[in-house]
């Protein structure tokens, strides 16, 4: 016990902790935001967790709290506003990006308070605390429990809504539970790659992990793996580069995709 | 008590009401065929019976647990999501692997398991579908366009294999189709679609329904023997 604590009082190792965690919440929702094409959805929704810190800010409640409440609220608004006539990606243009200047206005507005505006909208990962730690993982383990799940129903509603529809699973259901647990994974990344660089940790391993995987569940696993060693090799990167760690983070993931895609490439051509 | 009955039925999809009024059951072992143009709700109606519609007025029953194996018209198969037959097959419930192997034989395509689901050709995906829809062990069978992409003989293999299945299964069988020549001749009962039920019976009574042959005409007299003739090979069509 003493040597865990030990542990966990080197900010490095609870960075390392909180990058790991945040990169398994997000692996297995990565890969549904692919196979569902909600990226721009992810975005518009995580660009709503800035509103979520100036709320937490004003009444002083804990930062995640507020940002899984306004994350939730954007993306049902989303989901409501979504086939009424307007094109879905200027729709969620729309919200996008209104959500994270109001977020920006309404920080602005929180006169007295020293803000770290950057570690919100980028992320903080080195100043993460025990309590940030054990909040990190509880919100993860919860993403990953829906997910698990949900699975077989989330993956028949995913390829086809009638033919989930037939088997008595409700495809608006199983939206609704992926909502969820994007509002739940916005919260968890909040602290770790901040606002705005949360959709890359979404779509970018998922996409690396795809030439690599046969089956749903593969894809999800090497999803993982390559969230887990773009965290931790992104926060080595950025202790000896000194460059800021969560977008350090994002590089290695995209170096990553190149890396399986060319991969990919050359064993196809043989 | 019918398997799936719908009374009055009314269906709306996007706004607008594409099926008045509709009458509808069908009973074990029975097959159903739906026809009608472009646009007539054949597809809709079959959205209302599985429940992925909810009706603008009426009313839909299903029996009690029942199991519906419903092959689509087709999947959007999104490049990003890698899936394999046998994985297809285990949708929404869990399958062993003997049961996969032996439902895609059944199928006509031994084999395939391991087979991602986008290398497919058309012929051999319509099959992976019906496979799946056999694995539910279904009381009832649903086909939406089930033969798109199939040729001829393709089609009427195919449809000889859903007689089969029904024997076999005793299940009832719900088909929608554009191919009415090879479709009405196997079917016990035909529903003709016009945005509502305008004539139904069997297909030789279909066949013969001014309100038939003011839809699609009597062209189709000729290619009507097609399947009747049973085609166990192909032809050469130079």
């Amino acid at each position: 016990m003493t040597t865990i604590t030990t542990m966990l009082d080197d900010f490095l190792m609870r960075a390392a902790l909180a990058g790991v965690g945040t990169a398994l919440a997000a692996a297995p929702l990565g890969c549904f935001v692919v196979w569902r094409r909600m990226a721009y959805f992810g975005d518009a929704t995580a660009h709503a967790a800035l509103m979520g810190v100036a709320l937490s800010l004003a009444f002083q409640g804990p930062i995640m709290l507020g940002v899984l409440a306004t994350a939730m609220m954007m993306a049902l608004l989303v989901q409501s506003l979504s086939g009424r006539g307007l094109a879905e990606d200027t729709l969620l243009g729309v919200l996008a990006h209104s959500a994270l200047a109001i977020g920006l206005v309404a920080v602005s507005f929180l006169s007295g308070v020293r803000v770290d505006l950057m570690g919100y909208l980028f992320g903080d990962i080195l100043a993460v605390s025990k309590t940030d730690l054990a909040l990190i993982w509880a919100g993860a383990a919860a993403v990953i429990s829906l997910m698990v799940w949900r699975w077989q129903r989330m993956l028949a509603a995913t390829l086809n809504a009638d033919l989930a529809q037939s088997s008595g699973i409700s495809p608006r259901a199983e939206q609704l539970v992926l909502t969820l647990a994007l509002a739940l994974t916005v919260a968890v990344a909040i602290k770790a790659v901040g606002a705005l660089l949360i959709g890359a940790l979404l779509v970018i391993p998922p996409a690396a992990a795809r030439p690599l995987a046969g089956t749903p569940e593969m894809m999800a696993l090497v999803t993982a793996v390559i969230g887990v060693m773009a965290a931790i090799g992104g926060l080595g990167a950025s202790f000896h580069l000194d460059t800021p760690t969560g977008p350090t983070m994002v590089c290695v993931a995209a170096g990553l995709f190149v890396l399986t895609s060319l991969v990919a490439r050359m064993v196809r051509r043989g | 008590m019918s398997l799936i009955t719908a009374e009055k039925l009314t269906l709306s999809q996007g706004g607008k009401t594409v099926l008045r009024n509709v009458d509808f059951c069908i009973d074990r072992g029975e097959i159903v065929t739906l026809v009608g143009p472009n646009g007539s709700g054949k597809s809709t109606l079959v959205k209302g019976l599985i429940g992925a519609l909810t009706p603008t007025s009426g009313s839909v029953i299903r029996a009690r647990g029942i199991s519906i194996g419903y092959v689509p018209q087709t999947l959007q198969l999104d490049g990003f999501l890698p899936l394999t037959a046998a994985r297809f097959l285990s949708l929404p419930q869990r399958q062993n692997s003997a049961d996969i192997e032996a439902a895609l034989s059944e199928a006509g395509v031994p084999g395939l398991a391991r087979s991602q689901l986008r290398a497919l050709s058309g012929g051999q995906f319509q099959r992976v579908l019906l496979a799946r829809a056999l694995l539910l062990k279904p009381d009832i069978l649903i086909l939406d366009e089930a033969t798109q992409g199939l040729d001829q003989p393709g089609a009427a293999a195919f449809y000889r294999q859903i007689a089969d299945v029904r024997e076999r299964l005793n299940c009832a069988v719900l088909m929608v189709s554009h191919d009415l020549h090879v479709v009405m001749a196997a079917s016990d009962r035909v529903m003709c679609l016009n945005g509502h039920v305008c004539c139904e019976g069997t297909p030789d009574v279909v066949q013969d329904a001014p309100e038939y042959r003011a839809l699609f005409g009597t062209g189709t007299q000729g290619a009507f023997a097609l399947y009747r003739h049973q085609h166990d090979h192909d032809h050469d069509h130079a």
